[in-house]
């Protein structure tokens, strides 16, 4: 569509860029019909066209954010479905990407939206600071109803409401196995730790070490790395995502230059798409894209991955299993149908929940930011994922796994998980429980 | 930049009135159906005719008839226009609206209301997709005819609006020949009901009145429309010629033979690549033509019609001829064609035609449509329902360049005027709107205009609904 900047804008890379992505947008409004707010809230302001809309007025006229536009670009869960549906290939990532960031340096947001925000920002991606914020909260469980009732607490209860029960077992992640006695190694592979998963559930990247080790392949811990920035970076504080996101490329280049890397293996979904896009985040930097793009290029999703190491097809099993798509794996990183043919080598009969598309709510701290939305498509998923009568819900995030798993008495497990149970590993907990 | 479509002037007595409506609306409705911040207002400013806009007063989001009611009833009471809306993806500016009115959205009216098999019948609030038609009961059998190429969008009450076709109309029929009955909100908030379960009604077909009517006789918020059993099997086969002729000259020849396949369409070489680049369903790329000719019915059925269409496309030189082998390839071919318009904007801006010619006249318009097109120094892409002889003609160009905006609209122009003297028409499925609204003196004369303008008056004596529309602005009553 049409645009107007001036030339002077235009001199800035980013208005540049963002002017490109804006050029492509023909306005046909085919990405509403599959956008999750738009689906549930019905105003075109929730939607990709609307919000690319009010992007586009804003970076035009240069103008500070406003209170409406916030509002709906913060409705936005960054789940990507747009970009799939999108026939002109608008690249909505990166301009609304380009919108948080403008809108955290030019918007006071109101005192208690400010602190929620920077408490998430301070604990969420340091494992030890999420350790013991968790077991606060869990003291704090009993509270919930009372902050659900004042508005400005809402996102308070709802992260309290999302606690899970139990305690996540510490990760055992300084002893991985060795590869398996008999395999040959057939690769060395860094895993990413990352934050809140590690705390959440240690048993994913547990399994995972165990997989890989299983079929030859050599999983290490690349020292110095952390969170890959994504939980920062989609609340547009920039700064803080970029230095992220150079302390992982720091980390990983350090061991492809040494050791030697085939892959960097990302267990959670929402956070493997960052890393896939470090190249073109830190694209600005002269000292670092060059190795950020290495880095990008190296990340795969362990489902990718697996499929590369030919698993052998195995006996069917009786287990159904209803695959739970996520947003950052079928949207941000186009991997659809892997994961599914790896449960299905596995044994396992694999049932699709209508509404695929959709997202289940969580995306990253939305689920927190923005609970009433988050509440309505979580109860939509669960209807669906229900429908199938699956024994149990596999999933390749994280967040997914805690948002939905809050609303289902159906077990719910990292595809990983399951893998590694089908080919050897010991049946997962949440299975032998339930 | 001034423009060649010229809008209403604005009422003062409503802009000067703005706080005081808008203090009024919002008595009417709850506060999350109800735009009025000027930077909340800017997004509804256009639809999928993106390069006329206008900025309206407000948008109501009524969630209910009585919600709609209640505002029809207010604006009619203090001459407001009003801008009725679904999904915004009209290509004609079916929804575009102006300074002095109240967009009227029904995209909070996402109910299915009755599935009823029996009567082979669905009832649904209007803003319903119509893609979520087919798919709320595609597990049970059946499916919503209508197509059109927007369908995972567009939704119901704008199919209505504008007689939606789409790819499989040539044998089921457009929006009217599908639609059973509708619940109508005039302009006074009386709510009335027409047509029902049943195919037709006793007494005047209003209900074929207010199908293609563009909003202006009322608001559709509710519909019943048909149900279809779907056939036993469904086979897209790819036909591929050397030039756009000779791909022509096989449509003609597949029609003339009787033979009614489920579709006929038509891309030539830039849709082809278009599509082919987003939907990779593997059309053939070193084709001058293509057609996608749909069969349906069981194996033996199939067989046979294609046997016939592959013997009278031999005729025509046809160089490839490809029978899609599963389901997922199908849908591939089909969503590549369906998404040819957006597709298109990963190249270039772009408006799209829609006029609609006789069958024997195809080849030549498609010349004449090329020539016109370069005359003005731009190119275009061709991408249609072939077995209607509904064009679709896309023209690319760069909005950013005013002179080559004008002259894509200019070349627009010339190519409906080239579809009327062909005996054809301006309109096969989108509609009207603002886009063809000049254009309407080539189609009828005064008398028939002014005809169709009493009707119009009849339910809304003082054009107040979607008033820029359809009629050309001079020489109206
Ligand atoms: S689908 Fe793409 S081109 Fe169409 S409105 Fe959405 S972003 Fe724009
Ligand atoms: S990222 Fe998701 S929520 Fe955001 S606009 Fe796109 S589809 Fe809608």
């Amino acid at each position: 569509m049409q645009t107007s900047f001036t030339p002077e804008q235009l001199a800035d890379p980013q208005i540049a860029e963002s002017e490109k992505i804006l050029r492509r947008c023909v306005h046909c409004g085919f990405c509403t019909a599959t956008c999750p707010t738009y689906v549930t809230l019905g105003n075109e302001l929730d939607s990709p066209r609307g919000r690319i809309y009010l992007i586009k007025e804003m970076l035009e006229n240069d103008r500070p954010a406003d209170e409406e536009t916030v509002t709906h670009i913060d409705r936005c869960l960054s789940c990507l479905s747009c970009v799939s549906t999108c026939p002109s290939g608008v690249d909505y990532m990166h301009l609304v990407d380009h919108a948080r960031a403008h809108i955290e340096k030019t918007y006071r947001r109101p005192l208690s939206d400010r602190l929620i925000r920077s408490l998430l920002a301070k604990i969420l991606p340091y494992p030890a600071r999420f350790r013991t914020a968790l077991t606060l909260a869990r003291l704090g469980r009993p509270l919930v109803p009372l902050f659900g009732r004042v508005p400005a607490l809402a996102p308070l209860a709802a992260m309290l409401a999302l606690v899970p029960k139990a305690a996540g077992r510490r990760a055992s992640r300084s002893v991985p196995e060795t590869p398996g006695t008999g395999s040959q190694k057939r690769g060395r592979v860094a895993i990413l730790s990352g934050c809140a998963q590690s705390v959440l559930d240690p048993g994913i990247n547990a399994a995972t070490h165990r997989l890989l080790a299983r079929f030859g392949v050599e999983v290490v811990v690349a020292p110095g790395e952390g969170c890959c920035g994504a939980l920062v970076h989609h609340m547009g504080r920039e700064d803080e995502a970029l230095e992220f996101a150079r302390r992982n490329v720091d980390a990983w280049i350090g061991e492809m230059d040494t050791n030697g890397l085939d892959a960097i293996i990302v267990t959670a979904s929402g956070c493997g798409t960052t890393i896939k896009d470090y190249g073109r985040m830190l694209r600005l930097d002269p000292l670092y894209a060059e190795k950020a793009g290495r880095v990008s290029a190296l990340a795969r999703d362990i489902s990718e991955y697996l499929s590369t190491l030919d698993l052998p097809v195995l006996e069917p099993r009786r287990l159904s299993v209803a695959y739970h798509s996520a947003c950052s794996l079928q949207h941000g990183q186009k991997i659809t149908t892997l994961p599914k043919n790896l449960l299905k080598a596995a044994g396992f009969t694999v049932r699709e929940p209508a509404e695929g598309h959709l997202c289940c709510g969580s995306a990253g701290t939305y689920n927190i930011l923005q609970p009433e939305i988050s509440g309505q498509l979580k109860a939509r998923k669960v209807r669906n994922i229900e429908a199938t009568k699956a024994d149990v819900i596999a999933a390749g995030n994280i967040g997914c796994m805690t948002q939905i798993a809050s609303g289902t008495a159906i077990p719910i497990l990292h595809t990983v998980e399951l893998l590694d149970w089908a080919y050897g590993g010991p049946e997962p907990v949440k299975l032998a429980k339930g | 930049m001034s423009q060649a479509i010229e809008f209403l002037v604005p009422r003062e007595s409503v802009l000067s009135r703005r706080a005081a409506i808008i203090a009024d609306l919002a008595d009417l409705l709850p506060p999350e159906c109800l735009v009025h911040e000027p930077r909340g207002l800017a997004p509804f400013e256009t639809d999928a005719f993106i390069s006329y806009r206008r900025v309206p007063l407000a948008v109501a989001l009524p969630r209910t008839t009585t919600q709609v009611a209640a505002v029809l009833k207010y604006c009619n009471r203090y001459d407001i226009p009003v801008v009725p809306r679904g999904a915004g993806t009209s290509l004609s500016g079916g929804a575009i609206p102006q300074e002095d009115a109240v967009v009227l959205c029904l995209s909070k009216m996402t109910r299915i209301l009755e599935v009823d098999y029996a009567n082979r019948a669905a009832t649904l609030q209007a803003g319903v997709t119509n893609l979520s038609i087919s798919e709320a009961v595609g597990i049970d059998g059946f499916f919503y005819a209508p197509d059109p190429s927007s369908q995972l969008a567009c939704t119901i009450g704008g199919n209505i609006g504008m007689n939606s076709g789409g790819a499989h109309c040539l044998k089921y029929g457009v929006t009217t020949n599908n639609l059973l009955g509708v619940k109508l909100v005039l302009i006074d908030g009386t709510v009335i009901d027409l047509g029902g379960k049943h195919l037709d009604a006793a007494g005047y077909d209003l209900l074929g009145l207010v199908c293609g009517s563009e909003g202006q006789l009322g608001v559709v918020t509710e519909a019943t429309v048909r149900l279809i059993a779907k056939p036993e099997g469904v086979r897209p086969v790819l036909f591929g010629f050397e030039t756009c002729e000779e791909a022509g000259a096989c449509v003609t020849d597949i029609i003339a033979a009787g033979i009614i396949p489920v579709a006929i369409e038509f891309m030539d070489k830039a849709a082809i690549e278009i599509c082919e680049a987003f939907a990779k369903a593997g059309y053939p790329l070193d084709v001058g033509a293509l057609l996608i000719v749909e069969v349906e019915g069981s194996e033996a059925e199939m067989d046979a019609m294609l046997a016939s269409i592959v013997e009278i496309a031999g005729r025509h030189g046809v160089k490839t001829v490809r029978q899609c082998q599963s389901a997922t390839e199908a849908a591939l071919i089909w969503k590549g064609r369906k998404s040819a318009f957006g597709a298109t904007g990963r190249i270039a801006d772009y408006i799209c035609m829609d006029g609609t010619v006789p069958l024997g006249k195809l080849s030549y318009v498609l010349n004449r449509t090329s020539e016109i097109v370069e005359s003005f120094g731009l190119r275009v892409a061709n991408v249609f329902h072939a077995g209607d002889g509904n064009m679709h003609p896309l023209i690319l160009f760069n909005a950013n360049d005013p002179i080559e905006a004008a002259n894509a609209e200019a070349a627009g122009n010339e190519i409906l005027k080239l579809c009327v003297e062909a005996g054809g028409c301006l309109t096969g499925e989108h509609g009207v709107g603002i886009e063809k609204r000049d254009l309407m003196r080539y189609q009828y004369s005064q008398a028939d205009l002014a005809q169709q303008m009493e009707v119009r008056a009849a339910f809304d004596e003082k054009w107040l609904l979607n008033p820029s529309k359809v009629f050309p602005l001079d020489g109206r009553a």
